[in-house]
């Protein structure tokens, strides 16, 4: 690309009036909702979960998710017998649409939901450069829209696959939490669609949360613990072959 | 011998340093937007624009302010933890409208197989059937009602409800 001098020069204006709507500041919005209260995370039941497709589908409306992209997907896997490291995995157009069924078979076929684990020690967190990308005082994973420069450094370090670079804006995109949601004192498109209860929101700073209960009674895991990332996303019945 | 005989150059290359970091500082001041830093390294206002975000799922509890009735019924059923808008889809704008916007009416015969159409992967627990073998492709609501999907001995194959 080439840029003449009298197409740069004109350029900064319009520069300019760019940076002045990132200085602006931001609408007042949630005025009774106070971050420092809350501590967000998931618990996914997979014994629960039936492959519908309702929480990818509500995800896209909800967040207005580019086709062909996911906050939230659905995977099936298939395991042979003792096969643990080699499991087979499915996921057509993240499971939006549903899967085709499958015949019962030798061993063992499950569903795993997957979104941003909202990691409160995030490798994406720490490889941006520009401060774009960042935990709020919540334990939300959240991405500066008008901040981000698109450089994928946080796609690249997400060691579980859950960014993309929105095609339009070529900016990082990510599950949010429906963080515009759940500072509105609803859950989330996705657990509000679920229909088996599968996916849970859980507030970890409220006493009073079940998942504190459900914690204390079930082996639950998260996912790649090897990694350190203080994911946030529980999984009860997590298989060992799911990575 | 005179120390520092030629003083004056050092003064000048002060002089150049000193504006180079005052303009460093004052486009710093310019550029950084107010906000930032404020709770950690990132821009705080971008935190209130996405919770400024509008909400496209009205949740359930909005729902059942107007459908009462629909409500009760569903809660006696199986289907008492299904939320309104995992069937009906978002309806946050039907919400905010609700004479001008209307929801479109689910097809049973393709919505209730999202969920009970048989897969070895679903849980085992999980009521499931074969929809081809179970209904031959007819509406589900022929015979269940929705909302409380036990079947309705009252519906004959063929009525609507």
């Amino acid at each position: 690309m080439t840029v003449s001098r009298r197409h740069f020069i004109s350029l900064t204006g319009a520069a300019v009036v760019a940076w002045d709507y990132v200085l602006a500041g931001a609408p007042e919005s949630s005025p009774n909702y106070q971050a420092t209260d809350h501590w967000w995370a998931m618990l996914i039941d997979i014994t629960k979960c039936i492959g519908c497709g309702n929480c990818v589908r509500a995800c896209a409306e909800e967040n207005h998710v580019p086709e062909g992209f996911f906050r939230t997907w659905i995977e099936r896997y298939h395991v042979d017998d003792f096969h643990l490291e080699d499991p087979r995995v499915d996921s057509p157009n993240g499971g939006k649409d549903g899967f085709p069924p499958i015949p019962t078979s030798a061993g063992k076929d499950f569903f795993v939901p997957k979104l941003c684990n909202q990691c409160a020690d995030s490798p994406c967190v720490q490889v941006c450069p520009v401060g774009a990308t960042f935990v709020t005082r919540d334990g939300v994973v959240l991405v500066d829209e008008k901040y981000c420069l698109g450089c994928r450094y946080c796609v690249q370090a997400c060691p579980y696959g859950c960014r993309f670079i929105d095609p339009e804006r070529k900016t990082a995109q990510k599950c949010t939490l429906c963080y515009h949601r759940i500072t509105k004192g609803l859950t989330t498109a996705c657990c509000e669609a679920c229909p088996t209860a599968a996916r849970q929101l859980a507030d970890l700073k409220n006493p009073k949360d079940p998942i504190h209960e459900f914690l204390k009674t079930h082996s639950v895991q998260v996912l790649k613990p090897q990694m350190a990332t203080g994911a946030k996303v529980f999984y009860n019945g997590l298989d060992g072959s799911v990575r | 011998m005179k120390p520092l005989k030629d003083a004056e150059h050092l003064v000048r290359i002060a002089a150049v340093f000193l504006a180079g970091v005052l303009l460093f500082l004052g486009a710093r001041a310019l550029f950084v937007p107010k906000s930032f830093g404020q709770y950690g390294h990132y821009r705080a206002d971008a935190v209130t624009e996405i919770a400024a975000l509008p909400v496209v799922h009205a949740g359930h509890d909005t729902c059942e302010m107007c459908h009462v009735d629909v409500a009760e019924l569903k809660h006696k059923g199986k289907h008492a933890g299904v939320n309104c808008e995992a069937c009906h889809g978002p309806q946050a704008r039907h919400a905010d409208d609700p004479s001008s916007i209307k929801p479109a009416l689910p097809d049973t015969a393709v919505l209730c197989a999202r969920c009970h159409e048989e897969s070895a992967a679903k849980p085992k627990a999980f009521p499931q059937v074969v929809t081809a073998e179970h209904s031959g492709g007819l509406p589900c609501k022929t015979c269940h009602t929705p909302h409380n999907p036990s079947i309705d001995s009252s519906l004959k194959p063929g009525d609507e409800k």
